[in-house]
């Protein structure tokens, strides 16, 4: 063969190889919808924080853990709630002491002996994962561990996760870690076993002050329904583009 | 035949034990639903594997089927609303296992919401009467040396008949 016969054939053999057939899936009628944005009807779980509620007895973390198989001693979980302490120069004291598992029984901001004339004001934030709409955790996972459910819940497929870390660093609120036993990535699921089933998450059964709230969205008969569209709401970091399902009532400036 | 196709050769059948190798490893299940590629690939069996995860807190009204009288007196006291779980533990299969759950008669159970702290809010809005204050010590001042139980009657929200104070 001649060497310009030769490097034609080539040519057209690589760009040939650069289409394989399962490129042509994108152009299947389910896969061209899906890129058309368009509202989903059905369940989609969202959940309501109460920051004026909530007094830190951390009674939602230690449900969470032993619902949820989290090792209580270990420094990680699903939920935490966070303490933040406003001083009169303007310090913010933001602290989590071990999730708050204990709780919070001393007024001792990260370890601190701060008398109360220097405070301006305080609060604790629950936070757990957002299960947004938008996860971009989900977006970067190379193997495909973790998901989106139907009804807007963000799982992890504890088989397939092979533990890069990848969608930990991702997530904009520090929601994901690895699970110390498991040893893949770990996050809230708004306790899916339970939902499904018409059961609370743990952490709102446990909260004895209703502090915390599930519902389902798109439900006009559900709490966090009514609250979402009549209330002053807002959500952690709507700059991150996520569009996260957890809602703060009485959510403060100073808080991250 | 020119000995110039073998690497090319080599690299189509480098791509087709991949082929083979992926079929074999790579679930049946494993989709993109409903074509989403961004957020929905992943291997459908995984959703029911966790709806089937073991629930372990069951609930006041489970505890309430055998233990009437705390339910009864709870659920009419201002802890109403504070679930049996959260100071005993969950009840996984209880009484089959475990056989007893755990009392803790310790001050820093109680201190979790009752110690007093100057951002911790005052007011109570979780029973139906409506908001009523929410008690706070100074765990320092207030019998430090003494557990919480001695003289309150946890599950009645009152002060214990025998109290010695």
């Amino acid at each position: 063969m001649k060497r310009r016969d030769f490097l034609k054939l080539g040519l057209i053999t690589v760009a040939g190889l650069t289409l394989p057939l399962s490129a042509f899936e994108l152009l299947t009628p389910e896969a061209l919808a899906s890129l058309r944005k368009k509202e989903r009807k059905g369940r989609r779980w969202g959940f309501v924080v109460d920051t004026t509620r909530c007094v830190g007895c951390g009674m939602c973390v230690k449900a969470c853990k032993l619902e949820n198989e989290v090792p209580f001693e270990a420094n990680v979980s699903r939920t935490w709630v966070e303490r933040y302490v406003q001083l009169k120069d303007g310090e913010v004291i933001i602290d989590s002491p071990k999730e708050a598992r204990y709780g919070y029984i001393k007024n001792d901001p990260q370890g601190r002996e701060i008398k109360e004339e220097e405070i301006v004001k305080g609060f604790f934030v629950p936070k757990l994962c957002n299960q947004c709409e938008k996860p971009s955790c989900v977006q970067v996972c190379p193997v495909g561990a973790t998901y989106k459910t139907e009804d807007g819940v963000i799982l992890v497929d504890r088989s397939w996760c092979i533990g890069c870390m990848y969608c930990i660093q991702n997530c904009p609120y520090g929601a994901r870690f690895i699970h110390p036993v498991h040893n893949v990535a770990e996050k809230c699921t708004f306790c899916y076993h339970r939902i499904t089933k018409g059961m609370n998450s743990a952490c709102v059964d446990a909260c004895a002050f209703g502090a915390r709230k599930i519902g389902d969205l798109h439900d006009p008969n559900s709490e966090v329904y009514r609250i979402v569209n009549t209330q002053r709401v807002m959500v952690l970091k709507p700059e991150f583009g996520n569009e996260p399902m957890v809602f703060y009532i009485g959510l403060d400036y100073i808080v991250r | 035949m020119s000995h110039a196709w073998r690497p090319l050769f080599v690299v189509i059948g480098v791509f087709i034990l991949f082929l083979i190798v992926r079929a074999a490893l790579v679930p049946a299940d494993f989709v993109a639903k409903n074509g989403d590629y961004k957020y929905q690939w992943h291997r459908l069996g995984n959703e029911e594997e966790w709806k089937n995860f073991k629930v372990k807190y069951k609930g006041m009204q489970y505890c309430g089927e055998c233990h009437d009288d705390q339910y009864e007196a709870i659920t009419s006291s201002k802890h109403a609303k504070v679930q049996c779980e959260n100071c005993h533990g969950p009840a996984i299969d209880h009484p089959e296992d475990p056989e007893t759950l755990t009392i803790d008669r310790s001050r820093s159970l109680c201190l979790r919401c009752h110690a007093k702290l100057p951002y911790r809010p005052s007011t109570y809005y979780g029973l139906p009467e409506g908001p009523i204050r929410l008690a706070m010590q100074d765990p320092d001042e207030h019998n430090p040396d003494m557990e919480c139980v001695t003289c309150h009657d946890v599950h009645r929200t009152e002060f214990k008949e025998d109290a010695d104070f």
